[in-house]
């Protein structure tokens, strides 16, 4: 269940800065490992993850299909080994097993398969299609009158997809008001800087648009994203977005902000720096 | 003969045409560093088009750029080409009677670290049943320059399937190719090979060599372009021993293999065929390239394991 919300206010914090910090840790030594992967996108999310999965989200992880779950949906797919962390640290699996990561026949894909891990609830990896099924979840859940959340992790690049749109749309029209969608806006995808590549700008006003509610938070300040992930949650006849403003690559320091840190694997010396980073508390 | 980086040689060939022909155009989708028509860009800024991630809308603008007159050249990973972009190729090019080159990358098991979700094994059978596009699958670096130069010369519209990597030349610079024209890479009497792409065009090869020293002598086919497909070359190699191995980088269902088992039927050949390739109730997984050519039963010593089977 919850995992931290009787404790008083300051140790909340400092338990999910801490999460955060082993989930970071968790990302680069995967990715290096694996000697392929996405540590950029994984870092950005980092923060928000730690407060999902050991927060605000009602899960069990000795019941990984527990029907009034919450549900999660990694949309943007290929930052999968936070959401893989968060799992093996939860005890979904082996925390051992995350060193498999994109090896052959691995659970552990480069993006996430739900059919083959305890505690991934969507397929996703090819963009926009998780949210779209998230919006499916969201639904399913106002049609049994159940009180389950689904929460949506997007990238901002990913706001590209047309499909994106269509789901924003039908959320709004149901009045999904338990989904919560989570833009990881760190302003990098593969090709470049998001707002070159494809300017989406003004997010919050296209979203209002559509008829959602929009927030927008520090994605690196755990007690915003706690307060924002708190606002999203009371009823608003209507979907939310969180518009987290985030920093690709974020706690190690040569990956902040870096383009080329989108898909790269570090090298034996450079995750020797990523790790004294994550130590030092860059976050 | 020397390796060379396949995309290296797209994007090159790309430059070469734009200087001559201002209708090519290139359109990616914020996979051009993939892709790596970075020299592209920079050569002609002004025909260099990212529409962001969103693979429909590529292939809908690509669309739109041939009908008023463009040569578009479009790519992205052969998973979001076939299975996300195809009710715009299909319509929007196909159909519309345009001029779109879409290019897959990463096709089947050379998808390999981004595991099954990216891992394209239908898109053959998806092209295949769309009506007069030309499918092309290169061996080699100078089958691929030779393939774009035939794409960007249609009229029509082509599906080039790309690996990304290295790949060893096969042919001599300058090498003939031609849409339905098989090359001819090994003689022998007792049973053809016929193969699509670099990888299992390799494989192949090697396999022939296994066989030779079990006394077994192959006749290979590089096929080239799977549509239209060389329907003459096939019928008579396997009218001449009755007996056909197909290989393919793809799903059984579909593809390569059964684009022959129509012709063998339909020509009445009396000939006995394997399919190798990956399974027909198998999705893509995830792990090095060469351990999934192994563990989908793609790799040489399958291939000769299949072919033996049919004596």
């Amino acid at each position: 269940m919850t995992a931290n919300t009787q404790a008083k206010p300051g140790e909340r914090l400092r338990a999910l800065k801490g999460h955060a910090q082993d989930l970071r840790r968790a990302i680069v030594s995967m990715v290096h490992t694996a000697q392929s992967g996405h540590c950029g996108g994984s870092l950005s999310a980092a923060d928000i993850v730690s407060a999902l999965y050991f927060d605000i989200m009602n899960i069990d992880p000795s019941q990984p299909r527990m029907p009034g779950r919450d549900r999660f949906v990694l949309s943007k797919g290929h930052a999968c080994p936070v959401l893989y962390g968060a799992l093996a640290l939860r005890g979904y699996f082996p925390v051992d097993e995350l060193s498999t990561l994109r090896k052959n026949d691995s659970r552990l894909q480069g993006h996430p398969v739900s059919t083959y891990l305890p505690g991934v609830d969507a397929t996703a990896g090819s963009l926009g299609l998780g949210f779209a099924q998230a919006v499916g979840m969201a639904l399913e859940g106002r049609m049994l009158k159940a009180p389950y959340f689904v929460y949506a992790l997007l990238g901002d690049g990913e706001l590209n997809e047309g499909v994106v749109w269509e789901a924003a749309s039908t959320a709004s029209k149901f009045g999904l008001e338990r989904l919560i969608a989570i833009v990881d806006r760190n302003n990098l995808q593969n090709d470049g800087k998001a707002d070159d590549i494809m300017p989406m700008e003004p997010i919050d006003k296209k979203f209002e648009a559509f008829n959602w509610r929009v927030l927008a938070v520090d994605g690196h300040d755990m007690a915003a994203v706690l307060a924002a992930l708190e606002e999203a949650r009371k009823p608003a006849g209507k979907p939310t977005c969180i518009i987290a403003r985030t920093i690709k690559g974020k706690g190690v320091s040569f990956m902040e902000d870096k383009r080329e840190w989108h898909g790269k694997p570090p090298s034996d010396d450079e995750y020797g720096i990523a790790c004294k980073d994550i130590e030092g508390g860059c976050v | 003969m020397a390796d060379r980086e396949m995309r290296a040689v797209y994007a090159q060939t790309l430059v070469d045409l734009g200087a001559l022909d201002p209708r090519i155009c290139v359109v990616e989708a914020d996979l051009a560093r993939a892709t790596g028509t970075g020299p592209f860009a920079k050569a002609y800024p002004e025909r260099f088009v990212n529409v962001g991630v969103a693979e429909a809308n590529l292939v809908g603008v690509a669309s739109g750029l041939s009908a008023t007159g463009k040569k578009p050249f479009a790519a992205t990973f052969a998973c979001f080409a076939s299975r996300r972009a195809y009710d715009q190729f299909f319509l929007s090019a196909n159909y519309a009677g345009l001029n779109v080159t879409l290019v897959g990358t990463d096709p089947g098991v050379t998808a390999a670290f981004n595991g099954g979700t990216h891992m394209p094994l239908e898109d053959l059978a998806l092209m295949r049943a769309v009506p007069g596009l030309a499918i092309v699958e290169p061996s080699d670096p100078v089958s691929l320059e030779a393939a774009v130069r035939i794409a960007a010369a249609s009229d029509g519209c082509t599906y080039l399937r790309l690996q990304r990597k290295s790949a060893p030349e096969l042919y001599p610079a300058g090498e003939h190719f031609e849409l339905g024209k098989a090359k001819l890479l090994r003689q022998g009497k007792d049973l053809l090979i016929v193969a699509l792409g670099a990888l299992m065009v390799s494989e192949a090869k090697k396999a022939a060599e296994l066989l030779a020293a079990d006394g077994l002598e192959a006749t290979v086919l590089d096929l080239f372009s799977l549509a239209p497909i060389d329907r003459a070359a096939i019928v008579k190699y396997a009218s001449a021993s009755g007996r056909v191995v197909s290989c393919e980088n793809h799903r059984v269902t579909g593809g390569l293999g059964s684009a022959i088992a129509e012709i063998l039927a339909e020509e009445g050949v009396r000939a006995k065929l394997r399919r190798v390739g990956v399974g027909a109730d198998q999705f893509g997984e995830v792990g090095t390239q060469d351990w999934l050519a192994d563990h989908f039963k793609l790799s040489a010593p399958h291939i000769a394991a299949a072919a033996k089977s049919l004596f």
